[in-house]
């Protein structure tokens, strides 16, 4: 157990504090939620000219071409956190297609799609969901069906974040369907443009429209735009999905909020009070604050060992259902503090925090069920963590 | 930069597991509970003689001179195994005492007898740790004692106490010193006996050759971190216990093992307790080598483990349905062990209260 980093993590240290003291002022005030916009597309090519983003991508496809190092990128993530500034661009195109196109793509995929892609001039989406197929993904039923050297496409997708916005889609649809359900997929990535594309925004419970459902009719795609080959696309999605799950129920995330509340409790007051001296408030953040602690431990556990190259077992595959579950209950004691202010949304007088705490609770909800719901998650930890039976199958009637 | 255990620490561990898996079975825990022994001393004496007894002792004295984290891997081990053995006390909370508040003679005299396990200590803090009782407390007058001290940990058996006084005062107390009285107190985990001290007018030796309060603080935050590993062990052993079990029964003709409802209960308990192992690493690295944290930390480890412990110790059992609350599975030996550690030196809600002044947000 040795948590300091050491002389030469220090140095990296000291050249990432002096880009931030010398480019900090640079910085996008606000990160474009869909697409990035001019101010964000230079900050994200001077990131990668300094091996801040896309550290570890090769340069021949636009990256900065460094060894991977796990704790010289939590550096950078950490400076970057204490300075207030963003990181790289983290959209779906860079956090799931590049890496799958690295692992899987041909060599003229990589070459087209992924330097693009990093500089947040191309922006994709992910076609996975359908309204049949949420936690049975296998059992998606958007058809392409081969004609001379296409794929005609037809059928839909929900949950689509960032379609209304989207340069491009990486999409899994059924190319053999006489094959068994997780044999039958393929991954394919084609152009949002194509003429049968209807996007319709989604709107959720908090009021906005996160998501999208797009629909598919007769959209012609060159076979040659598949990835890694026919009936690959489960295996595919399981390498992209790996990498989506990484990204949800991040500990810092909540430590950011622990810190919120924390001000949030020091501030607002009740019968003239503050919150923080309400001993049943204060409890309750105290108790939050504990389990903030394991998590964030936990994921320095976690990062030794992908440093060494170590399988952490059951510790990783607890992170998406914790650490979803952890953010929530903040939002909910946020809530709950502010009494009948924390019911107060949109632009109504007396909002706090932009009705950010009403927003994040709601949303949670989403990341809870979304990217493999509790439900889900909790089979992948009793079976690949615990070792216990799958579910058999029903009998067929 | 590396939170993980080095290979010693890994084998030290297994070493201790292996031990009392040989020494301290089931069946072995059963007979001490039933007979209402104070401690196993085969089991008491393998554990000496990997060292356990004088981990945190330095060498001098002929302990081990190991960290905290060391021996919370320990612990995790006894409360895995529901070792019926004296630990916290004897070999954790004594020694920091005597290292941070007892004089040359003191150390010379005890520290080599606890470190090979010769001698036992007592540690009577509960009134300054969890708060006192009615009755309960020990007033100094002349350099002797008098009053109640509660909830004496590795109390049976011990040959010296550590007291705390109602100012938090810290005295060394022989074992058979005149005017005790000790009585046996009976709680729910028969694997470790408490203790009341009754003190008139008791001959007392001060421990003040250092910050006797400092040494409190110390003790009692190292005490902590180990009950919270002790849980750590006793709710993993649990979720095993309850996964090996719903492999095997059957019902509606398919191990229960198969059916969500029982997998996700399983799935909740590992999911819950597994951060806790790293808030206790912390915690215990804390205590050595960053002093400003180590009572916060030792606190939520304290507070978070027993909160998991008792949501574990409650869902094990009932995975294992009918069975799971006889005494036929022995089950019930690791639900007593959590349910004691949760309420020694400082249940949940006080701790967090400590947790709260320490950051300035309460009054003490």
């Amino acid at each position: 157990m040795d948590l300091a980093y050491g002389p030469e993590y220090e140095a990296f240290r000291a050249e990432v504090r002096a880009f931030i003291a010398k480019h900090g002022a640079k910085a996008p005030r606000r990160f474009g939620v869909s697409r990035p916009s001019e101010e964000t597309q230079n900050w994200q090519r001077l990131l990668i000219e300094h091996g801040l983003t896309a550290r570890t991508i090769p340069k021949e496809y636009g990256g900065y071409g460094a060894e991977p190092d796990i704790l010289k990128s939590r550096i950078i993530a950490e400076e970057f956190t204490a300075a207030g500034l963003p990181m790289g661009i983290a959209n779906q195109g860079i956090s799931m297609l590049v890496p799958t196109l690295l692992e899987l793509g041909t060599e003229e995929q990589k070459k087209k799609w992924i330097a693009p892609t990093l500089r947040g001039e191309v922006v994709w989406c992910q076609g996975y969901s359908e309204p049949g197929s949420g936690s049975d993904l296998a059992s998606l039923q958007t058809k392409a069906v081969e004609d001379g050297d296409d794929f005609i496409i037809n059928g839909q997708k929900i949950w689509t974040s960032t379609a209304h916005a989207a340069d491009m889609i990486f999409c899994l649809v059924r190319t053999e369907p006489e094959a068994k359900k997780h044999e039958g997929i393929s991954y394919l990535i084609f152009s949002m443009q194509t003429p049968g594309i209807e996007v319709r925004p989604l709107k959720t419970m908090t009021g906005h429209a996160e998501f999208n459902e797009v629909f598919f009719t007769d959209v012609r795609v060159p076979k040659k735009d598949i990835v890694a080959g026919r009936g690959q696309g489960w295996f595919v999605a399981n390498a992209t999905l790996k990498h989506e799950r990484g990204m949800l129920g991040d500990p810092n995330q909540a430590g950011t909020r622990l810190k919120e509340i924390t001000d949030l409790m020091h501030k607002e007051t009740m019968d003239g009070t503050r919150l923080i001296d309400h001993p049943v408030y204060r409890d309750r953040l105290v108790a939050l604050q504990a389990r903030v602690f394991a998590m964030q431990f936990h994921g320095l556990r976690l990062l030794t060992a992908a440093a060494k190259s170590e399988d952490p077992g059951i510790a990783r595959l607890i992170v998406k259902l914790q650490g979803c579950e952890l953010n929530h209950q903040l939002a909910a004691l946020a809530i709950d503090a502010l009494g009948e202010i924390g019911v107060l949304y949109e632009d109504s007088p007396h909002l706090r925090a932009q009705g950010a705490w009403q927003h994040r609770y709601m949303f949670d909800l989403g990341l809870i069920i979304g990217g493999g719901t509790a439900q889900i998650q909790k089979n992948i930890i009793s079976e690949r963590g615990l070792g216990m039976p799958r579910e058999p199958k029903p009998a067929k009637a | 930069m590396e939170f993980g255990l080095s290979e010693d620490q890994k084998l030290l561990q297994e070493s201790i597991g292996r031990t009392l898996e040989k020494v301290s079975p089931l069946e072995r825990v059963r007979k001490v509970a039933e007979e209402h022994a104070a401690y196993a001393g085969d089991v008491w004496q393998a554990l000496a003689g990997l060292g356990v007894a004088g981990m945190l002792i330095a060498e001098e004295h002929g302990g081990m001179g190991m960290g905290l984290l060391d021996a919370a891997l320990a612990s995790e081990m006894l409360g895995r195994h529901v070792a019926p053995a004296p630990f916290v006390a004897t070999a954790v909370m004594a020694p920091i005492a005597l290292a941070g508040a007892g004089s040359t003679a003191q150390q010379a005299a005890w520290l080599p007898k606890l470190a090979s396990g010769e001698a036992i200590a007592g540690v009577a803090v509960s009134e300054r740790a969890a708060g006192a009782r009615e009755g309960a407390g020990v007033a100094v007058s002349g350099g002797k004692l008098t009053g109640t001290a509660l909830f004496a940990l590795d109390a049976a058996g011990a040959d010296i106490f550590i007291v705390a006084d109602k100012t938090g005062g810290l005295h060394l107390v022989k074992g058979d010193a005149k005017g005790l009285t000790r009585i046996a107190l009976t709680s729910i985990d028969l694997t470790r006996p408490l203790g009341e001290l009754r003190f008139d007018n008791v001959e007392a030796e001060p421990l003040n050759a250092g910050d006797a309060g400092a040494a409190l603080k110390r003790m009692v935050d190292a005490g902590r971190v180990m009950l919270a590993a002790d849980t750590l062990g006793a709710g993993w052993a649990m979720i095993e216990k309850a996964v090996a079990y719903a492999g095997e029964r059957k019902q509606f003709g398919r191990v229960i093992g198969s059916f969500q409802a029982v997998k996700h209960m399983c799935a909740e308990m590992a999911a819950e307790l597994e951060p806790c192992r790293s808030l206790v690493w912390y915690a215990a690295h804390a205590f050595d080598t960053m002093p400003d944290e180590a009572s916060l930390m030792a606190a939520h480890a304290k507070a978070l483990t027993s909160e998991t412990g008792r949501f574990v110790a409650r869902t094990a059992t009932e995975v294992h349905g009918g069975m799971g609350f006889t005494d036929l599975v022995g089950l019930h030996y690791w639900f007593k062990r959590i349910g004691l550690n949760r309420q020694m030196l400082g249940s949940p809600e006080r701790v967090r209260h400590e947790a709260a002044v320490l950051q300035g947000w309460a009054a003490d």
